[in-house]
């Protein structure tokens, strides 16, 4: 009988990832995920603990791991632009904007100024559904509900304007190598226009509900602090960089399509904690809207697509072009063979980075802060895995 | 002094608590402003362009115009559309192309919207349709074209 306990207990303290559960330092493993809703996706987070403290957090990925990239390399490059809605489901425009960015670059088409205008305009109302979801899902992380629905009552706004120009809601595919696919509809200016007075409205009540909250303010400030060097160390990028006071907006130091000729502010916030990531997501959204505003007037006449030829051929060589999704930067990278598909595609995520300074944020903090600092990176899932 | 800051601290926490509450009462005495719909009751009347399922259009004649170029079967990232062909013997005693059988894989598609582009002559198009749920898989394997169908005159 003494003898089948030792085992038992032997058992349970060995661990499936090598080391031991409960071990001489007392230190405990504990699994969060992959089917846990605060993770947002199917990601496992094995986190060691010290009484309530963590000592380390290490995130298994693979789970839905759909070798994007590889299966890229079989379609052809007006077609593996698709794929790449399924990524970064979230910000999926400005995904297949990279993209034909690069097919375009490679192949040196010149697209209209009215087709720019469209692809900036549809980024940027991406963007704005994609920070409204975080924000929704960030208060719900923390036990606020009311603000989950309010942020989607203002981002099906946005969805029904992509659903009637672009056909669909989530995973857009609107835009092909030269231009866009298809015309605006025509109640585009009309919808965008009663949007930014709806948001306008709206916008400062998420503020008096969630920014101004002191529980909200004290679980965010001086949690998940990530300084300046460490982000850039990290490789992140984004608001969660800009959160540390990096300067790292793509739109800003490397201008595509018009964004050279818009007035808009790069938010910066200096205070390297939670809270400072989450300020710059809420005032990102107004920098969005101030975009939006200054073209929705101005959308230039002319055609919506370049002419290009049936079968794309990108010359032999190598082709890298980046942009600015909601959640950082999205680098895009073809080698080209001379054929209708390419040789191999890579692209930077911006999710896989952000994720990795989550060990060095949470050491020492404690484990119901951990969900705030997942909360303020904004991952999504199928973006790191891809 | 500490004892002043922690008794603004309490004042603080109280006014933000009411700020915020202030917008639950708002929605709680403001029933109009109800954004859900009972689903399959109630239908939204869903978008022109909405991308539900490809369809292949036909007139009162049970005409349609597709030549069998294959243009979507090649514009196709999931192999969706699998196109067959027979020869149709024409007045004259020529041999022509033309469609058999346009079988298309639902249960395949992403409605990515590639083979409407790539169709030379708007044969097909995409439909709102979007409740495909059945029980048996091979239900969703279509035949797009009508039975007795053929080729509008004057479309090559």
């Amino acid at each position: 009988m003494q003898n089948q306990t030792d085992i038992l207990s032997t058992a349970q303290k060995v661990s499936p990832f090598g080391g031991d559960l409960e071990g001489a330092s007392g230190d405990m493993i504990i699994n969060i995920g992959p089917q846990h809703p605060s993770t947002h996706g199917v990601l496992q987070l094995v986190v060691t603990l010290n009484g309530e403290t963590i000592k380390k957090v290490e995130p298994h990925l693979g789970f839905i791991h759909r070798s994007i990239e590889k299966m890229c390399e079989s379609l052809t490059y007006r077609q593996f632009i698709y794929v790449t809605s399924r990524m970064d489901y979230l910000s999926s425009h400005i995904n297949n904007h990279g993209c034909a960015l690069c097919v375009e670059k490679g192949m040196q088409i010149e697209v209209p100024e009215r087709a720019k205008v469209i692809r900036v305009l549809m980024d940027e109302l991406t963007r704005i559904a994609s920070h409204e979801l975080w924000w929704g899902a960030m208060a719900m992380d923390l036990g606020a509900f009311t603000p989950f629905f309010l942020s989607f009552r203002e981002r099906e706004t946005i969805t029904d304007i992509m659903e009637d120009t672009c056909g669909a809601r989530l995973t857009m595919n609107y835009i092909v190598p030269g231009g866009v696919m298809a015309e605006l509809h025509p109640d585009f200016q009309k919808k965008v226009k009663a949007f930014i007075k709806l948001f306008r409205e709206k916008a400062d009540q998420y503020n008096e509900l969630v920014t101004g909250n002191i529980i909200f303010q004290s679980r965010m400030k001086n949690v998940g602090v990530l300084s300046k060097e460490d982000a850039i160390s990290y490789g992140c990028t984004g608001p969660t960089a800009r959160g540390s006071g990096v300067n790292c907006d793509i739109r800003k130091l490397y201008p595509y399509e018009v964004y050279d000729k818009l007035k808009f502010d790069e938010v910066i916030e200096t205070g390297c904690d939670s809270f400072s990531r989450y300020l710059v997501r809420v005032k990102e959204m107004y920098q969005s809207i101030s975009i939006i505003e200054q073209l929705i007037d101005n959308i230039p006449e002319g055609d919506f697509q370049a002419k290009t030829k049936a079968v794309l051929k990108l010359p032999k060589g190598e082709f890298y072009t980046r942009v600015e999704t909601a959640r950082g930067e999205l680098g895009v990278y073809i080698v080209s063979e001379g054929a209708t598909t390419p040789y191999r595609i890579k692209f930077r995520s911006p999710g896989f980075s952000n994720l990795s300074a989550l060990n060095h944020m949470a050491k020492g903090g404690k484990i119901g802060d951990l969900v705030a600092m997942m909360g303020t990176l904004d991952l999504v899932i199928p973006d790191i895995d891809r | 002094m500490s004892a002043i800051k922690y008794i603004k601290d309490i004042f603080g926490a109280v006014k933000s608590l009411l700020v915020g509450m202030k917008h639950t009462g708002y929605y709680f005495t403001h029933h109009k402003e109800i954004i859900t719909q009972n689903y399959p009751e109630e239908k939204q009347q869903l978008a022109e362009r909405f991308r539900g399922e490809v369809v292949m259009t036909h007139d009162s004649n049970n005409e349609h115009k597709c030549t069998g170029c294959t243009a979507c079967e090649l514009a196709c990232p999931n192999g969706t559309i699998k196109i067959v062909t027979k020869f149709e013997q024409t007045p004259e005693g020529k041999k022509k192309k033309a469609i058999d059988k346009f079988v298309y894989h639902l249960e395949l598609c992403t409605m990515c919207n590639l083979c409407v582009v790539a169709c030379p002559t708007d044969a097909i198009k995409m439909d709102q349709a979007f409740e495909h749920s059945v029980f048996d898989r091979s239900q969703l394997t279509k035949v797009l074209n009508k039975p007795g169908s053929k080729i509008m005159e004057g479309v090559e």
